[in-house]
């Protein structure tokens, strides 16, 4: 341990601990560009010089490990001269351009500047030319005349991804960013090299000019598009969806989590939120009538599906309706259609996970192949594993009519097994029910939809591979008359003569987490913005419910 | 008048070749050394002859070797630093022309004392010649068994590699150099790790510039306290001292560290040529602080220029006489550092083009006193602000040109102001 003294504030640290990691754990703020907790040490950009009593020279705070007795000084007039002169330096050659720049409003270089420079210019210099607004890769567009070379995004290719597309080309203030000849950035996780790059060299091309930065508000969520569970911020737009045809999320960012994904996401995950605001959003309950489509109040497709599954269920037995679920739901979904389905009106047949024909891919880094975000917390409540009751047998069953009401939820069947293999068991069914959130296959052709809400526009926790419980907030509102899935499944109850005592997604949670001995003791407050790491011992207690009785399956 | 050591081969016929070499008395001291001497002993005895790093820092060359780590099992190397591209600088070039057995012989000792097995000779890419030569000698040399396993008879095991640059004058710092022997990008590394502990390829390393190599054979077989008593205090022996410029004479003169530099010019070098007045020197490569006439009594060795607040350098010393154009001469030495800052760091990377910038204004005319502070402002925030010490090699000479010699800028900035109106 070291004691060191910043600013005349007190901390130990451990041996190791650099000046600036010290003055984080402080909340003092140094300034810096080329220091990125994530990645290697270069000392590049020198803003975050320092004065360390009894040395001579100003040092660099990132690379200066904190020794006993240390004394620092962050603020002294020759380190805000100092600090004054790289940002002097850095507009020597910067171009200025921020009333045309996306980075405008988040850029380090006008930050600082307004913190730190706020001087006239000198400068009566011919600036150097540089490339501007290229293409480097599908996701990012570069302006290296904007570059201040702090090599943070060459670092990120070289040190987190290992794919090296980037280097500083020539020298001196000719020095280039760019990437190596005949290679694109094309990495899946490029986009964080946009999140990382200090100033607006770097930009993210699904997002130019489509707003400016301060109209957007930011709510933390969890990202959906893997098992892994990174945590992100939703950027959202409330009032100006004009300037982005109507799309309320604007773009997804990384949030930290040092048990997760750091600092960093996947661009498939990024880029993937398409869906929330897309045109094959279902909006209205609805119900077929052969080729006709008839609009329903949610009262009364309620009262229509109840009736629907009560009549089969006493016709022909709690064996002839199955229940699909989905591993896109929430922990707070799962629970209560179990409660509903499996608890309540008794149904044996409840399927949750469906693979791909094609199986995804997943990598070394942070994406899984399976991609979706809460298998493992079906898994944790009890719902079997695809091996163990299988799609091809629901269908089997459905087509010899031992089955005869299907109750579908997101899942694309489509993408699952044959269209014709499909066609020949919907065909036998007395009804088809779909809930989820976008068009599909599935949606298609069923008798009734009910539109389900995205997880940009609703609470809910997802529990990652990991075992992670973590929650996600509502950011936007649900889109048309789309209701989040667990309130669907209450209103449903409802209409089978079930009362449930739930008015948030908090509640749901805190009656799993009652019932639930994996999830024992949580609720929303302890899970917080950094998630819960279940025990791996109490994930393995949890009972398969749906077993108790005869199932097809 | 001191004997020559290394000079005296410049004027010996072949000397480059081992038969001329072993007729002088060459390779007697590294067999002397092999079969009598531990490590220990030789660190110890190049630390007692005070023999400088004569590559720019002056930095005891002893002192450099006993920072070898002793408990590390890693491979240790020799790395000698032959990218001399300092202007004003060309001594070791004649060093690996007319003295190649006497670098190679210094390199088999060193590489004794600090525990390295392999060397490598990194040189400056236009020195295309010398590095012909020293493929041809070292070949010669392994093919006599001076190279290779066990070298002289001995247990000790020792090759040379050479590795020619590229071009960038940065590469001649010495971690740079380490970065681009790796194949890498010629960008300097923040320190510590020092390259003794962490250098070449992760391994200790040790980085001596050429002629600081080439003394060694003669310091072992003389004694370090022979070497001590040559030079000043603290300064061991001689070195060569390259004189351009303005002088009747120029070229490289060894003399003992410590020589008054009014000696170097007006004894040694002619004094100035076509009998003019001289104005201004240079006293130690384009990157030491200019000296005015007044300062030429300074003794030329490390303690001495620093206290007068220059330095010694490499000891490449330019002579200006009183017609130099003392702004045109520093736009030279700024367009030199403006071209060669690797870019790494924000203020040398922006500071050298900025002042290239400013002094090439001053010099269409169109310059202004302001100006003038700006450029000694711009110096003073590179100034001990950076990665490697290029950024203070531009800084210092600007700041002294400009403020040594305020007169000649003030005046042609008030030129231009009055033709303007
Ligand atoms: C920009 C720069 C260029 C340098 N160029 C050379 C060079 O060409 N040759 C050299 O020996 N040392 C050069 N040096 C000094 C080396 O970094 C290093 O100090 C030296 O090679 C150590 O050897 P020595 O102790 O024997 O002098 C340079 C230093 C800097 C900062
Ligand atoms: S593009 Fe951005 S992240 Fe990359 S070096 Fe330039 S400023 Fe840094
Ligand atoms: S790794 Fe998975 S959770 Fe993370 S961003 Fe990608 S898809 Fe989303
Ligand atoms: S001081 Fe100049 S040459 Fe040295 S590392 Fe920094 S930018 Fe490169």
């Amino acid at each position: 341990m070291a004691e060191i003294t910043i600013d005349g504030l007190r901390l130990e640290v451990e041996r190791g601990t650099t000046v600036i990691q010290a003055a984080d754990q402080l909340g003092i703020e140094i300034p810096r560009y080329c220091y990125h907790p994530g990645l290697s040490i270069v000392g590049q950009c020198r803003i975050c010089l320092v004065e360390i009593e009894r040395m001579p020279k100003l040092q660099v705070a990132c690379h200066t490990p904190a020794t006993d007795g240390m004394v620092v000084h962050t603020n002294s007039d020759k380190v805000l001269e100092a600090r004054r002169a790289v940002l002097e330096f850095l507009l020597v050659n910067h171009p200025l351009d921020c009333p045309v720049c996306d980075q405008a409003g988040e850029c380090w270089l006008q930050n600082y500047y307004m913190q730190h420079g706020q001087h006239d210019s000198q400068v009566v210099v011919d600036k150097v030319k540089k490339h501007k607004a290229q293409p480097i890769g599908p996701n990012v567009m570069l302006d290296s005349e904007r570059c201040i070379l702090c090599t943070r995004c060459v670092r990120f290719c070289d040190e987190v991804t290992a794919t090296h597309e980037l280097g500083i080309f020539n020298r001196g203030d000719h020095s280039e960013l760019a990437p190596y000849p005949g290679v694109e950035l094309a990495n899946n996780y490029s986009g964080n090299t946009v999140d990382i790059c200090p100033v607006g060299a770097l930009t993210d091309r699904d997002f130019r000019f489509k707003t400016r930065v301060w109209y957007l508000n930011e709510t933390p969520s969890i990202c959906p598009g893997c098992s892994t569970g990174c945590n992100i911020v939703i950027h959202h737009n409330d009032e100006r969806t004009y300037k982005a045809d109507g799309a309320r999320v604007a773009r997804l960012k990384p949030r930290y989590n040092a048990e997760v994904n750091q600092w960093w996401m996947c661009d498939t995950g990024r880029y993937g939120f398409d869906f929330v605001d897309a045109e094959s959003r279902l909006l209205r309950p609805r119900k077929r009538l052969g080729s006709e489509l008839e609009i329903l109040s949610w009262r009364k497709a309620m009262q229509a599906v109840a009736m629907a599954i009560s009549e089969t269920v006493r016709k022909y037995g709690p064996d002839s309706v199955a229940v699909v679920l989905s591993p896109q739901m929430a922990n707070e979904d799962l629970f209560l259609g179990r409660e509903l389905f499996s608890n309540l009106i008794g149904l044996a047949n409840l399927a949750f996970e469906v693979p791909k024909l094609e199986p995804e891919e997943g990598d070394a880094l942070l994406m899984t192949a399976d991609r979706n975000p809460n298998s493992k917390g079906g898994w944790l409540l009890g719902l079997p594993h695809h091996h163990e009751v299988s799609l091809a047998t629901l269908l089997q069953v459905a087509r010899e009519k031992e089955v005869r009401g299907l109750y579908i939820c997101h899942h694309d069947l489509g993408q699952a097994v044959a269209d014709k293999e499909l066609e020949a068991a919907f065909s036998q069914l007395d009804f088809l029910i779909f809930q989820g959130s976008n068009s599909n296959m599935v949606s298609e052709k069923a008798d009734y939809v009910l539109p389900s809400t995205t997880f940009a526009e609703r609470d809910g926790t997802f529990t990652s591979h990991a075992g992670r419980v973590q929650r996600f907030c509502q950011a936007v509102a649900p889109l048309g008359d789309s209701k989040p899935d667990w309130l669907i499944f209450k209103s449903l109850a409802k209409a089978l003569g079930h009362a449930m005592p739930y008015f948030e997604a908090e509640d749901v949670f805190a009656a799993l987490a009652d019932e639930e001995a994996a999830f024992a003791g949580l609720d929303y407050g302890s899970i917080g913005e950094s998630g819960a790491q279940l025990s791996p011992g109490a994930e393995t207690k949890t009972p398969a419910k749906t077993k108790e009785r005869e199932s097809f399956f | 008048m001191v004997e020559k050591i290394i000079s005296k081969f410049f004027d010996i016929r072949d000397s480059h070749t081992i038969e001329v070499y072993e007729q002088h008395g060459g390779y007697q001291t590294i067999q002397k050394v092999l079969k009598k001497m531990k490590p220990q002993d030789v660190v110890d005895e190049v630390t007692k002859s005070n023999l400088r790093g004569l590559g720019g820092a002056g930095f005891p060359a002893g002192r450099k070797w006993s920072f070898i780590p002793k408990d590390n099992p890693k491979p240790k190397y020799l790395v000698v630093n032959a990218d001399e591209s300092e202007p004003g600088t060309f001594k070791d070039r004649y060093v690996m022309d007319h003295y190649t057995h006497g670098l190679l012989e210094g390199m088999m000792i060193a590489g004794y004392a600090i525990g390295a097995n392999l060397a490598f000779i990194y040189i400056r890419g236009e020195y295309v010649r010398q590095a012909e030569r020293l493929l041809e000698q070292i070949e010669a040399a392994r093919n006599s068994g001076y190279l290779g396993k066990g070298i002289f008879g001995s247990k000790f095991d020792f090759d040379i590699v050479v590795h020619r640059g590229a071009g960038a004058y940065i590469c001649g710092e010495e971690t740079a150099l380490l970065e681009s022997l790796e194949g890498k990008k010629g960008w300097p590394r923040m320190k510590p790790p020092f390259p003794a502990v962490e250098g070449a390829f992760g391994c200790p390393t040790i980085v001596n510039n050429v002629e600081t190599i080439a003394y060694v054979p003669t310091i072992m077989e003389r004694g370090g306290e022979w070497f001590a008593g040559i030079g000043s205090e603290q300064n061991g022996g001689m070195r060569l001292f390259g004189v351009s410029g303005h002088v009747e004479k120029p070229g490289l003169y060894e003399l003992p560290l410590g020589t008054p530099l009014r000696e170097i010019i007006y004894e040694h070098a002619g004094g100035i040529r076509n009998g003019k007045k001289l104005k201004a020197v240079v006293p130690g490569g384009s990157s030491s602080p200019i000296l005015t006439q007044d300062e030429i009594d300074v003794k030329m060795d490390y303690e001495s220029l620093a206290a007068i607040g220059s330095m010694l350098g490499s000891a490449g010393v330019i002579v200006m006489d009183d017609d130099t154009d003392i702004v045109r001469a520093l736009h030279v030495v700024m367009r030199f550092y403006h071209h060669e800052s690797c870019g790494q760091c924000t203020p040398c990377r922006e500071g050298t083009g900025w002042a290239e910038n400013i002094i090439q204004r001053i010099l269409n005319d169109e310059g202004e006193t302001s100006d003038l502070d700006n450029l000694v402002r711009i110096a003073e925030n590179i100034m001990g602000n950076t990665i490697c010490p290029l950024g203070d090699a531009a800084a210092l000479p600007l700041r002294s040109y400009v403020t040594k010699f305020r007169g000649d800028f003030e005046a042609r900035v008030s030129k231009g102001r009055k033709e303007a109106a």
